[in-house]
Order: C-alpha cells, then sequence, then structure tokens
C-alpha cells in the first residue's frame, strides 16, 4: 500500500523518539550546540553591526543594507561550496583545519545567517528608531545612553533576528555537509553529523524511520523555538 | 540666552528654514505660530539641539550648538506632539531623564512622585505606560520634562488632540514654569492659548520668521501682512 510505510516509518520513529534512541539524542545536542554557536557568532557580529547601521545616515547606507538583505537569500550549497574550496586542505585557508569539524559548520552557518541578523535589526531599529532617538535625547541622555535604549525598545526585534538565524542554521544542510562531512563513530569525538546532514542520509541508505524521526524532531525544535520567541515578545511589549 | 542667526534648513530640494534669525530672552514664554507645515517643528528641533544640521550659527548661554549639542541638551527638553512611550512603567518612563543624568535612586524616587503628585497621575505610577490614553500619555510626557530641573522647556503643539481637563493641566504646567523662571517656547494653533500663555510671539510661514514682537502688540497691531491675515483669522 502506498501509505503502508509512510506510517510505519512514523510508528518507528516515535518509538525511537519515546525509547531515547542514543544515537538520535546526540545528533539533536550536536546539532543545538553547533547551530546555537552559530547564532552567537552571529549575534556578537550581527546585532552590533545591525545598530550602527539603523542608527546611522550615509552615503551607501542603502547599498549596504541591501547587500545584506540580498544574502539572507544565499542558497546554503553554494556557500558550503565556496567555503569548502577555502578551508579544503589545498585552499586559502586550509591551514586552519576547519575542514569536517564541528566548529567549520558553526562558522560556516555564522556566515550563512550573518545577513539574517543585520537585516532585521536594522529594520527594527529603523522602524521605532528617529521617536526613540529623539525622545532619550531630548531627556539628556548622550550618544551612548541613547544607543542603549534603542536597544532596549527594539530588544524584540533583535530577539527575533536571532530566532529566524538559529531557525534558518539549524535547517540548512549545504554547509553542514560539505564542511562538517557528515562524519558519525560510535563514542567518536570527532563527529560532525547533524540532523539535517542524518536526515540527507537515512533517506539515502532507505532508512524512513530514523528519517521521518529526525524530521519530526527537528520540525518540533523549530516551532518550539518559534513559539517560546513570540511569548517573551509578547511578554515584552505587554510590559 | 538663544540666539539663532541666519538658521537655514533644508530637506533635498525643499527649503525648510529661510534665514531664521530669533533670540529668546531667559524666563520668557515664547509662542510660535503658523500654518501646518510652516516649519516650526523642524525649527524646535534645532532649538533644542535635537537637530544641527543647518546652516547658520545657533548659540545657546554663548555655546555654539553646532559644537557641543549634548552639553545644550542637558539644558533644554521637549515634548513632542505625539507622546512617545519607551517601554516600562509610567514611573520608569518619568525617572529616565534623571537616572541618565545619575542622580540616586532616593532622589529619584522622591522627585519623581512629587512631579506625578502635581499633575494628577500618581494613580498611573505603576501602569504600563503603552497602554494609557492619549491625554494620559501627554501628562506623562509633561511628567518627564517637569521633573528636570533645566533652562528651557519646549512644547510642540502639547494640547492639540486633548480634552479640556488634560488642556488645563498643560496649561498650569506651563504657567508654573514660567513662574519659576524658566524659559518656555511653544508652538500652537490656538491663538487664544497664545495670547494666555506667552509673553512674545512669533510667526513663521514657509520657513521664514515673519514678525516677532511682544504678544498683545503682534495681535493687536501687526506690522506685516502676512501676520495680520494670520492672527484675524483670514485664511
Amino acid at each position: 500500500m502506498a501509505w503502508d510505510y509512510i506510517i510505519e516509518g512514523l510508528l518507528e520513529a516515535f518509538k525511537l523518539i519515546i525509547s531515547g534512541d542514543p544515537e538520535l539524542y546526540d545528533i539533536l545536542l550536536r546539532s543545538i550546540k553547533v547551530s546555537g554557536l552559530a547564532t552567537l557568532y552571529a549575534g556578537l557580529i550581527g546585532v552590533p553591526i545591525g545598530v550602527i547601521l539603523g542608527l546611522s545616515d550615509f552615503k551607501g547606507k542603502d547599498v549596504i543594507k541591501s547587500i545584506f538583505n540580498g544574502l539572507m537569500g544565499i542558497p546554503t550549497v553554494v556557500l558550503g561550496l565556496i567555503l569548502y574550496l577555502f578551508l579544503a586542505p589545498a585552499g586559502p585557508l586550509g591551514f586552519l583545519n576547519l575542514l569536517y569539524t564541528t566548529t567549520g559548520i558553526s562558522l560556516g552557518q555564522m556566515i550563512l545567517i550573518l545577513p539574517i541578523v543585520v537585516s532585521i535589526t536594522v529594520n527594527s531599529i529603523e522602524s521605532i528608531e528617529e521617536d526613540v532617538r529623539y525622545l532619550a535625547l531630548t531627556l539628556g541622555a548622550d550618544e551612548t545612553q541613547m544607543m542603549m535604549k534603542v536597544i532596549e525598545e527594539t530588544s524584540p526585534g533583535i530577539l527575533l533576528s536571532l530566532m529566524a538565524a538559529f531557525n534558518r542554521a539549524i535547517a540548512e544542510l549545504g554547509v553542514a555537509l560539505m564542511i562538517g562531512g557528515n562524519i558519525f563513530i560510535k563514542g567518536g569525538e570527532m563527529n560532525t553529523r547533524v540532523l539535517t546532514t542524518a536526515i540527507q542520509m537515512y533517506v539515502t541508505r532507505g532508512e524512513i524511520s530514523m528519517a521521518i524521526a529526525l524530521g519530526i524532531i527537528l520540525l518540533s525544535l523549530v516551532y518550539l523555538i518559534s513559539m517560546t520567541v513570540n511569548y517573551i515578545q509578547r511578554r515584552w511589549a505587554d510590559s | 540666552m538663544i540666539v539663532l542667526k541666519g538658521i537655514f534648513k533644508t530637506f533635498g530640494d525643499k527649503v525648510a528654514l529661510k534665514d531664521v534669525n530669533l533670540t529668546v530672552n531667559k524666563g520668557e514664554a515664547l509662542a510660535i505660530l503658523g500654518y501646518s507645515g510652516a516649519g516650526k517643528t523642524t525649527l524646535l528641533k534645532i532649538i533644542s539641539a535635537l537637530d544641527v544640521d543647518f546652516e547658520g550659527t545657533y548659540l545657546f548661554k554663548g555655546i555654539d550648538v553646532k559644537k557641543d549639542p549634548e552639553k545644550v541638551r542637558k539644558c533644554i527638553t521637549m515634548v513632542f506632539q505625539n507622546p512617545v512611550m519607551f517601554k516600562g512603567t509610567v514611573f520608569e518612563n518619568v525617572a529616565y531623564g534623571l537616572k541618565v543624568r545619575g542622580y540616586c535612586k532616593g532622589y529619584i524616587k522622591e522627585k519623581v512622585d512629587e512631579v506625578l503628585e502635581y499633575l494628577g497621575i500618581l494613580d498611573l505610577r505603576d501602569k504600563n505606560a503603552k497602554r494609557l490614553s492619549g491625554g494620559e500619555k501627554q501628562r506623562v510626557a509633561v511628567a518627564r520634562a517637569l521633573v528636570l530641573d533645566i533652562d528651557v522647556y519646549i512644547f510642540d503643539e502639547p494640547t492639540s488632540n486633548l480634552d479640556i481637563e488634560n488642556i488645563k493641566v498643560v496649561e498650569g504646567t506651563i504657567k508654573e514654569l514660567k513662574r519659576k523662571g524658566k524659559t518656555v517656547i511653544f508652538t500652537t494653533h490656538d491663538l487664544l492659548q497664545a495670547r494666555r500663555l506667552s509673553d512674545r510671539v512669533a510667526y513663521i510661514e514657509r520657513g521664514e520668521i515673519v514678525e516677532v514682537g511682544e504678544t498683545e502688540r503682534v495681535f493687536k497691531d501687526p506690522k506685516d501682512e502676512r501676520t495680520y491675515r494670520f492672527v484675524s483669522g483670514m485664511f
């Protein structure tokens, strides 16, 4: 029957999730760690860039914004390829030994999601910037205090940018596959297998139930984070 | 105290202010009158040192505002036509100006409560400022300014869209500031209000200050035809 293998796969997937399959949870934890670090790096670099861009007014600002906006849609496979060429042993950054490491994936994902963090942060700041900026300044704030106030007022937007970035990072395949290589050895310390590379591999191998289980986990994780951020944003708006 | 000489302000091709020359003395109340789009708010933003991107010279107590706007902003505050509230409670909003000036918590609490009580909004102290009505927000905006003991208070059409009760509160505040010897500059469309509250008026049309003079003189005997048309309601 056409639906049988899907239903069987689903049932098997729930069994794996409930039974606490170690391989499955190992991949999940690695994915969260790798993409979480990528989001942290992107936040540390992207939020200040977004704040400065959002608060400043100079010739060429729109061009820079357009570049970041355009890069939000970069195909992950293309970025993965570019990074591979740079990080391969014979490449210009081969000496860093980042190829086939989780650090390499994190840095690659950071590059992928940086434009998301910058663009959403800039938009959030520009949507309220002038009013809040003028108000803070006229109440006696200096430039730094004013900037801190603008960041405080736009924090829900900045949080949204980090959520969108994390979701993009954890759900991408190109960078994780080309830079990470989907390495997995039981008990190994250099494993690079993450949710997306594992799903791709299990589908190729015909192990549908494991692929579905990982797919359910990935979707649940993305929704859980989105709902949590939405809840926090609502609480923030009410505060 | 405030000396503006040959101020020009443009937005692209549009000239917003044209050769504005204006002096405001310490302790006086100046009303700036003019139609919508005449350049009143642009002028107020320059006077309050929020906009220093203009041609000409602006001296505040002898300080060149273009060179040190931050220092001037410590002495001048502006209440906007549409009051913007920061996130947080009414108390946090009103306390902000004192907090950034580095006052201690005890003083801030005492001062904020005193001003909230004076404006009759002490009961709103712990309410979410963003959820207040328009009139309440305007009172909070006035409280934010009033809590600062500074030289110059600027009000941009502070009573437009307010009911009678809130208008009374705002006008009472301006009178009280005058009584304390503070300098007050405000814009209004309400000619009677300008007459009630100001010592002098400046009439601005298409970015140009057409006439400045003592309030009663300008209303009774305007020297310029354009001022005459405005104060006599000949639109």
